[in-house]
């Protein structure tokens, strides 16, 4: 009798292993939080949903914006664009899709409880012209108005309405919202089964308007958490992909013999920030005046850093040194740009010049489970400073206490912190809006400049830059911009941390430096 | 004896008030939850919105409150970071950790009885000392070291089971078992084998020195005068005499099992209640906490509750102390 039901199971399983031929499974550190497009404003939850729903526009392998719920687009006035919707597209449920669910759309993505407000300003008009054409009538000049919207999803406006979901899903509500566990895209896979933090299938949308590159029937995600069990899971077969793998173990994965690592750099930005609007630091035994105020202590911090270290021995190669606050995918005339050396003895110096030859202490806010090897990164910084006389004392803590405590609602409760940043619309001007701008004390002005480093003529050019439509222009007057905040030292950009998923090799795959993993370009063998 | 369950169900009740206080004034240390929530250029505007509207601006005692009202009726509110009912989600996890808990308990039991009687017979045999050093280690190396070297070991090495997770499920009247399916079981060893090991030895070593205990005293010697066979002196007389203080640690020992699997759920991915836990305090997702804690609490006190009357149907004297 067992050995009857063992063997059943045997070929229950020999079965199962067949059909699955074309399964592809994958993990991630984290989990899939929400299906509703608009709830959580984070890479790797629109990124997935991205194989799900889609925008008007797509984003390329490259990063290069595609055509895609929109065939195209022209400015006919200054500050009215017109988009020519795609015919015959239809939902997974098999509605139409039309210009009455990008109108939907777009007032869904600025409703209350949206975290995706910046994809389109709160006072630009959106305008059904017929069926298949949209104008979005703008208060200002924004020749970047689409740079977001390849995470801008379109949703279909019966369903929505039908299922009782025009309101974003929040935690407030004492209700559940149906988007939040289903899903109703144009994209190339549909939802099969959402088990909320364990499990999610995706199954292709034979349906879908566009010609499949991938040869995949069935997609499973699983969130794995621990680093350990998600590279063993790979090394055992059990999964087909895993990212992020943790930069000490790519090389294991490499000398595998079935599984490889892809490497690049990715777009975020990881940078030291410095306390220099207060007139005395919170933390620090100066008193009565704020180092970080004077040009020649900025100038001796960086100075002071040994990058390639970092890179090397923090980062084990797995790190892009940077001289910008923003990856050289995303600004074209990075190249003008160096890093200040690295030199000892020059710091030194400014210390002394500036009348801290004896040095000082500072405290140090650093994450510990945010950024790749983020606490590593800071106890470096830390040995690094101690030579040119300035004493940290590091204080890394998990995330949930880390921003809790340097962001706005701690009362920028920081001295000197560590930091990372992509800028959402693949935009400089994100970058000089929100890390540069100036702010007061309660932080009205640029919310995320934690710092509050400060220049009148940044602000001018980024009001410049936001209305400008000349792209050279635009590029020069970026340029502008970034050399005044090197030659401030506003930040102390370090470099960009490396992407590093783990495939297997009977897995095809394109890997996008933003760390998105779009299922159809995967093809298995 | 009902006096006495009685007198146990209040204690109960205080103890579960005094969690939920407890519980509740440690929310307030370990981070803001709305960071957590948004994407890191929503603005601070955007976020104090989001503050107000879950009420985390209102008195601690007003929250208290209203978290109380929540928790009598079983409503502990929908997840911060899920947007699901805390109490589905929960009630959804719970097969999988009790499944786990269960298999373990049993594996370790099943092992650790006949191994501590043995080593208590046999004191200075070469097996008995080899079963000693082996639960050394089952006490010293950290739950989690021992779930990746089994990892490793079995998964990445020799492919035989799977690294992570439950396997196929199969869902019997809203509860999720993996015990129907092969790859459930083979989902199983690893976790169970991880979370089962400490407990394994301690209730080992447990049984082995209240034999040596026992087999001194004057009724073993009297029973062995009288000429009674040894498998019932060791099994009938002092097998059982020990039993008390087994099931007391055995009982603990699952509350603990469960609280615990935390580690192991974390290494294996296991889809249980503890993983969700861990899950909530990375992401601050309070009302998942809270509930959890309560869960806990609730099951500790019932566990103790059950032991205490065990204690009854094992032991005699208590019996007869209870009818006076």
């Amino acid at each position: 009798m067992f050995k009857r039901i063992l063997l059943a199971g045997v070929a229950a399983t020999l079965m199962a292993s067949s059909a699955s031929s074309e399964t592809l499974k994958f993990a991630f550190q984290g989990a899939l939080k929400s299906l509703d497009p608009y709830t959580l404003n984070e890479t790797f939850t629109l990124g997935t949903l991205g194989n799900v729903y889609e925008g008007l526009v797509r984003r390329g392998p490259d990063l290069d914006i595609q055509p895609a719920l929109a065939t195209s687009w022209e400015v006919v006035e200054p500050t009215r664009w017109r988009f020519h919707l795609r015919k015959g597209v239809k939902f997974h449920n098999g509605n139409d899709f039309t210009a009455d669910d990008v109108v939907f759309s777009a007032t869904r993505v600025r409703s209350d409880g949206s975290d995706l407000l910046t994809r389109i300003g709160k006072d630009v008009k959106v305008v059904k012209v017929d069926d298949h054409t949209v104008d979005f009538v703008l208060t200002g000049v924004n020749p970047i108005l689409h740079f977001e919207w390849a995470t801008w999803a379109i949703m279909d406006k019966e369903w929505t309405e039908a299922n009782n979901a025009t309101k974003v899903s929040d935690a407030s509500s004492k209700e559940e919202n149906h988007a939040a566990f289903n899903a109703n895209g144009t994209g190339p896979f549909t939802i099969q089964s959402h088990d909320v933090g364990i499990k999610t299938v995706f199954q292709k949308n034979d349906a879908w308007w566009d010609t499949p590159q991938h040869n995949l029937d069935t997609v499973e995600f699983t969130p794995v958490g621990s680093d350990a069990t998600r590279v063993a899971a790979l090394l055992s077969g059990d999964l087909d992909m895993v990212y992020p793998v943790p930069v000490q173990d790519l090389k294991r994965v490499d000398n595998n013999a079935d599984t490889r690592a892809l490497t690049g750099p990715e777009l975020r930005t990881i940078f030291l920030g410095m306390d220099q609007i207060r007139d005395e630091l919170i933390y620090s035994n100066i008193k009565g005046k704020n180092p970080f105020k004077d040009l020649r202590v900025r100038q001796a911090v960086y100075h002071a850093i040994n990058i390639e270290a970092i890179k090397e021995k923090v980062m084990r190669g797995l790190s892009t040194p940077s001289a910008l606050m923003i990856s050289p995918k995303l600004f074209s005339e990075s190249d003008g740009f160096e890093r200040l050396a690295y030199d000892v003895d020059k710091a030194k110096g400014l210390m002394a010049d500036a009348g801290y030859g004896d040095g000082f202490e500072v405290g140090m806010d650093c994450p510990n489970d945010r950024y790749v090897n983020d606490e590593a990164i800071c106890q470096a910084v830390a040995s690094m400073l101690a030579k040119v006389g300035i004493k940290i004392n590091l204080n890394a803590q998990p995330k949930s206490k880390y921003f809790a405590k340097v962001l706005k609602s701690g009362g920028y409760d920081t001295s000197f912190y560590l930091l990372g940043w992509t800028p959402g619309s693949l935009d400089s001007w994100n970058v000089l809006s929100n890390l540069h701008g100036c702010r007061d004390l309660e932080g009205n002005g640029a919310p995320f400049n934690l710092g509050g480093s400060c220049s009148k003529d940044i602000d001018a050019l980024s009001a410049k830059i936001l209305g400008e439509n000349d792209q050279d222009v635009r590029n020069a007057l970026i340029k502008e911009a970034y050399t005044i905040s090197t030659n401030e030292v506003h930040y102390v950009p370090l470099h960009q941390q490396g992407l590093a998923w783990g495939v297997n090799n009977n897995i095809e795959l394109k890997q996008r430096a933003d760390n998105v993993f779009m299922f159809y370009y995967v093809n298995k063998k | 004896m009902i006096t006495f369950v009685l007198h146990r169900l209040w204690q109960a009740i205080v103890v579960m008030a005094v969690v939920a206080l407890l519980a509740f004034t440690m929310f307030r240390f370990v981070g803001d939850p709305v960071n957590q929530m948004v994407g890191i250029e929503t603005t601070p505007e955007q976020r104090e919105i989001i503050r107000e509207s879950l009420g985390l601006n209102d008195a601690v005692i007003v929250q208290f409150w209203s978290f109380i009202k929540g928790a009598v009726q079983f409503e502990f509110g929908i997840s911060y970071q899920w947007k699901k009912s805390v109490s589905d989600m929960i009630f959804s996890r719970l097969p999988a950790t009790m499944e786990l808990s269960l298999v373990s308990a049993v594996f370790s039991l099943i092992i650790a009885i006949p191994m501590g009687v043995y080593t208590g017979l046999n004191r200075n045999s070469v097996l008995s000392k080899f079963f000693l050093s082996i639960s050394l280690i089952g006490v010293s190396l950290p739950t989690f070291l021992i779930g990746i070297l089994l990892i490793y070991l079995f998964a990445v090495q020799l492919h035989m089971l799977p690294s992570f997770g439950r396997g196929e499920i199969v869902d019997v009247g809203g509860w999720t078992t993996g015990f129907l399916t092969v790859s459930g079981w083979k989902s199983l060893i690893l976790p169970a084998f991880t979370l089962g090991l400490f407990q394994m030895t301690l209730i080992m070593r447990l049984v082995r020195s209240e034999m040596l205990e026992v087999l001194r005293t004057d009724y073993i010697k009297f029973a062995r005068a009288r000429g009674l066979p040894s498998r019932i002196v060791n099994f009938g007389h002092a097998l059982k005499n020990t039993l008390i203080p087994v099931i007391t640690i055995t009982g603990l020992q699952l509350g603990s099992l469960i609280a615990f699997a935390i580690i192991t759920e974390t290494v294996f991915q296991w889809p249980g209640m503890g993983f969700l836990f861990v899950e909530a305090v990375r992401d601050v997702d309070i009302p998942i906490m809270s509930a959890y804690l309560l869960l806990i609490a609730f099951l500790f006190v019932t566990i103790n509750l059950v032991v205490d009357i065990l204690y009854f149907v094992v032991d005699p004297r208590l019996r007869v102390s209870g009818k006076e």
